[in-house]
């Protein structure tokens, strides 16, 4: 085997191990890379900035564990900018294995800004088959969640008091990782029309711009490149801003390999030509 | 509970009407003048809501003249509702300035245990009065009453564009199965990742190494799910005739249900019931990551020769695609989930896409009335083309009917 | 008979749900409701099913040597979470089955979503590579999109737009073409289902 063979055909694990490596790189000396905004991601901080004390945002922590990497600090971002501005906050989980850990996130923001459940924000829980609850959603929070999280019913809670369904919020963001984006578009903003952005894993990103496009969206945030540049406008840093330079180092290494991989099948072609 | 959501909007209003018109809160409180009061709406009337359950109106009227114009105070109308002309009306809700209709629909005729007031009885004769609404908590005069029922309706109206494609596809397919049926031979173009599954078999028996087949993490309700039954089908019966052994791991129980049934037939028609054990077809666990990680195991330990990734994929398709790999096992995957395709087609060595995964059924048991669906789908997929050609062409010419044709109203 | 009860079940409620949906009326909603409940009956059913074939089929290889540690580890994983999860405050935070699935089942969870940063790097380095004109389209456009994570100055001012463009302009194309073929792909599944053309999943051709 030629050196340019071996080029082409170096051992996986070494791959792993750049990778590995340059994914510690940053744990061990930070530094910072600097994002660049784009108009999909602007399109929902404009909307969230745009609200005023009292308004009402519903915001769907519709993902689970397996995905909290790229969608946390969407949450942990849209949050706190929420509720820097005083916003009144209405989430609900989507999703079956994330009410758990919506709750966790969200208490978590709420008692920094120190808002009360119940009257800042309130936790609506979770409910299965996500269509029927946006549906159900769009006509009547009370029908679909008599009673919240933590078992108070809805029409008691003063959050409530003047908005009865998603129509009344001023806009809905919904973060997931499944097909619950596909809900949303279809029976949310599809049935009801009020604005829906989403926020969503890097990879379901680019099956989304077409709804960006059609205006059935107004704002997506695709991945962790996304939660990071909703991190610079709104000026909450979470991990979001702190991963890119994970994500930086690992794709410059792919590319790398990519570069190397080439470099080795064309020069082991030509010399067999010659 | 009405009487205090109705102070807490009035309340919100008029905070409402305050930051927008820039006067300090105290002024608006102490001012004695009082604002002027609007107009009311005019020519109130109430129709059925088209397409629904029996259990929605309308109500409709055109806006007060200083809406947007005269005075421009409205902010909005409030619109109440009573069950007799003279009776009592109670508030059932309000519309902001600019709009000129109300959706009185709610089909729920018990809430929490207690009558709902709120429900609306199919052709009962409903009276409904609408005044406008200013600034300050001041209201116009009602206007004068209009009634109406609520019908049930037995065909959805903004469903007819799906109807109509729904039935020109159907009859092309019983077209071409008619056609296939008199013996006409239909050309498919072969498929790679199709012709590969005897090799990928006959390598697996040669190496004397199982098979595993995934139907991927959707239910067994999933069409893509489906397909992949009907090529397990297939692939059980030729593992079967070979003797060689079969794994179908699953992640949810009606498909392991199903999956079992489909791959004892296979068995019982191969002639070898002897050797088909239920345990070949394994429940994991639902939850997804568990799932590759059990089928990843699968995968190292028993050096499956040939793996068949078939059905609805999600972020799992890399890790499966690439653990295969490093097991050095063929791999063949298909599935319609478009965001996992680049995975498959980077990571396994043949992919379906999309409809391919569909019509595998027809291509491996070459039946004439399959092959002849696809047929149909050909054509479907023309008139499609046609469509988007002349509805692009029309569009940029400001003409829209194509695309108010094919818009669907649910 | 045995296989025609079947067909005849799959045709009449097939051709039932394609009525039911062009019908918005009380009786039409009913029916829907009632149909989707039978799902979750039906899947409740199999799903003991599903764990009684697993626990078989994990106590079965408790006998094997080869296999008797995984098997262990998921009959203890099985058992501790079902004993812990018993009670229903302990879905509440602080109690053990909170903790377990908090600081086990995430990160386990989490952990081998991550695979993928690895994975995507092995599959990448062995199929992006310049064989055919097509090929190196795909080559390029990988290239032009993960670049885009990269600080490398003007060039990813310039960078970006042609992001935005794959995304917008082909992206969609593929994808929107892709999606037409799965509908009309997916109807014609169902058509044949429903005519009982196609019946492998019945278990039979």
């Amino acid at each position: 085997m030629t050196f340019w063979d071996k080029l082409m055909n170096i051992d996986r694990r070494w791959v792993y191990l750049c990778i590995g490596i340059v994914v510690i790189i940053p744990a061990i000396i930070p530094f910072k890379v600097p994002v660049s905004t784009t108009l999909e991601v602007e399109r929902i901080y404009d909307f969230v900035e745009s609200c005023e004390a009292g308004d009402y945002i519903y915001l769907g922590i519709d993902y689970d564990p397996s995905t909290l990497a790229e969608l946390d600090p969407m949450t942990y971002a849209i949050l706190n900018h929420a509720f820097s501005k005083d916003v009144n906050v209405i989430t609900a989980c989507l999703s079956q294995f994330g009410p758990a850990m919506a709750e966790l996130r969200l208490t978590e923001v709420a008692q920094q800004y120190g808002k009360e459940s119940g009257k800042d924000y309130c936790f609506l829980g979770y409910r299965p088959y996500p269509a029927i609850t946006i549906l159900s959603m769009g006509l009547d929070f009370q029908v679909t969640f008599p009673l919240d999280y933590y078992g108070v019913p809805v029409d008691s809670l003063e959050i409530m008091q003047g908005i009865r369904n998603l129509q009344d919020v001023k806009g809905v963001i919904s973060l997931t990782a499944g097909n619950v984006a596909d809900f949303w578009i279809t029976y949310g903003n599809g049935r009801f029309g009020f604005p829906l952005a989403l926020g969503v894993t890097g990879v379901m990103g680019a099956d989304y711009y077409q709804y960006l496009q059609s205006g059935q969206i107004f704002g997506l945030i695709p991945g962790i490149k996304g939660a990071a540049e909703y991190e610079v406008l709104s000026g909450f840093e979470t991990t979001g801003l702190r991963s890119i330079p994970y994500q930086t180092l690992s794709h410059g290494v792919i590319l790398l390999f990519i570069i190397i991989s080439n470099i080795g099948y064309f020069a082991s072609k030509r010399k067999k030509r010659t | 509970m009405g009487k205090k959501m109705l102070f807490m909007l009035l309340l919100s209003l008029l905070l409402f009407a305050v930051g927008n018109a820039q006067t300090p809160l105290e002024e608006v409180l102490t001012d004695t003048t009082g604002p002027p009061v609007p107009t009311s709406p005019s020519n109130v009337y109430v129709e059925d809501k088209p397409d629904d359950d029996g259990h929605g109106v309308i109500v409709r009227w055109d806006l007060s003249p200083d809406d947007g114009a005269g005075m421009d105070n409205v902010l909005g109308y409030e619109v109440y509702r009573s069950d007799s002309p003279d009776g009592e009306y109670s508030y059932v809700g309000m519309a902001i300035k600019g709009s000129d209709e109300y959706e009185d629909q709610d089909d729920s005729p018990i809430k929490n245990g207690v009558p709902n007031p709120d429900f609306i009885e199919t052709e009962k004769t409903y009276y409904y009065k609408v005044r406008s609404m200013a600034a300050g908590g001041i209201f116009s005069e009602h206007s004068e009453i209009a009634s109406g029922q609520a019908i049930e309706n037995w065909f959805h109206s903004g469903k007819i564009g799906i109807l109509v494609g729904v039935l020109i596809f159907w009859s092309f397919v019983v077209y071409f199965i008619f056609k296939a049926r008199g013996g006409k031979d239909f050309y498919v173009r072969p498929l790679a990742g199709i012709n590969a599954v005897d090799d990928a078999i006959g390598r697996a028996t040669e190496m004397g190494r199982p098979i595993l087949f995934v139907l991927g993490t959707g239910t067994a309700g999933d069409i893509a799910t489906i397909a992949g039954f009907t090529i397990l089908s297939r692939v059980a019966k030729l593992t079967a005739e070979y003797q060689t052994k079969i794994l179908v791991p699953v992640n949810e129980p009606v498909m392991m249900a199903v999956a079992q049934e489909t791959v004892r037939t296979a068995y019982l028609e191969a002639g070898r019931p002897d050797i088909y054990k239920p345990e070949l077809i394994s429940y994991e666990t639902a939850m997804q990551f568990p799932y590759v990680a059990a089928v990843n195991g699968i995968m190292l330990r028993e050096r499956t020769a040939t793996n068949f990734y078939m059905g609805v994929f999600h972020a799992e398709s890399l890790i499966l695609a690439e653990t295969g790999n490093i097991a050095g096992s063929i791999q063949i995957s298909g599935t319609d989930q478009i965001s996992q395709l680049p995975f498959f087609i980077a990571a396994t060595d043949y992919t379906l896409i999309g409809e391919e995964l569909y019509a595998a059924s027809a291509y491996l048991s070459k039946e004439p009335i399959l092959v002849g669906t696809l047929k149909a789908q050909d054509w479907g997929k023309a008139i499609l083309m046609l469509l988007l050609l002349i509805g692009a062409i029309l569009i940029s010419a400001n003409l829209s009917f194509i695309r108010d044709m094919v818009t669907v109203n649910i | 008979m045995r296989k025609q009860i079947p067909i005849y079940f799959v045709f009449g409620s097939g051709i039932i749900m394609i009525v039911q949906y062009f019908i918005p009326s009380e009786e039409s909603d009913w029916l829907f409701t009632y149909a989707n409940d039978w799902v979750i009956v039906v899947g409740i059913f199999a799903l003991a099913l599903g764990i009684w074939s697993l626990l078989r089929s994990e106590f079965r290889k408790l006998k094997d040597p080869k296999e008797r540690f995984y098997a262990a580890v998921l009959l203890f994983g099985f058992f501790i979470m079902i004993f812990t999860g018993l009670k229903a405050e302990n879905l509440e935070a602080g109690s053990l089955m909170f903790d377990i699935f908090e600081n086990v089942l995430i990160p386990i969870q989490a952990t081998i979503f991550s695979l993928l940063a690895f994975y995507v790097a092995s599959a990448a380095y062995r199929a992006f590579r310049a064989r055919t004109v097509l090929a190196t389209i795909l080559l390029l456009t990988a290239f032009i999109i993960m670049a885009r994570l990269l600080p490398l100055g003007p060039i990813s001012e310039v960078n970006q737009y042609g992001v935005a463009w794959i995304l917008a302009i082909p992206n969609m194309a593929a994808k929107r073409a892709i999606t037409m073929g799965v509908g009309l792909g997916a109807i014609a599944t169902c058509i044949k289902i429903i005519l009982g053309i196609e019946r492998t999943y019945l278990g039979h051709d």
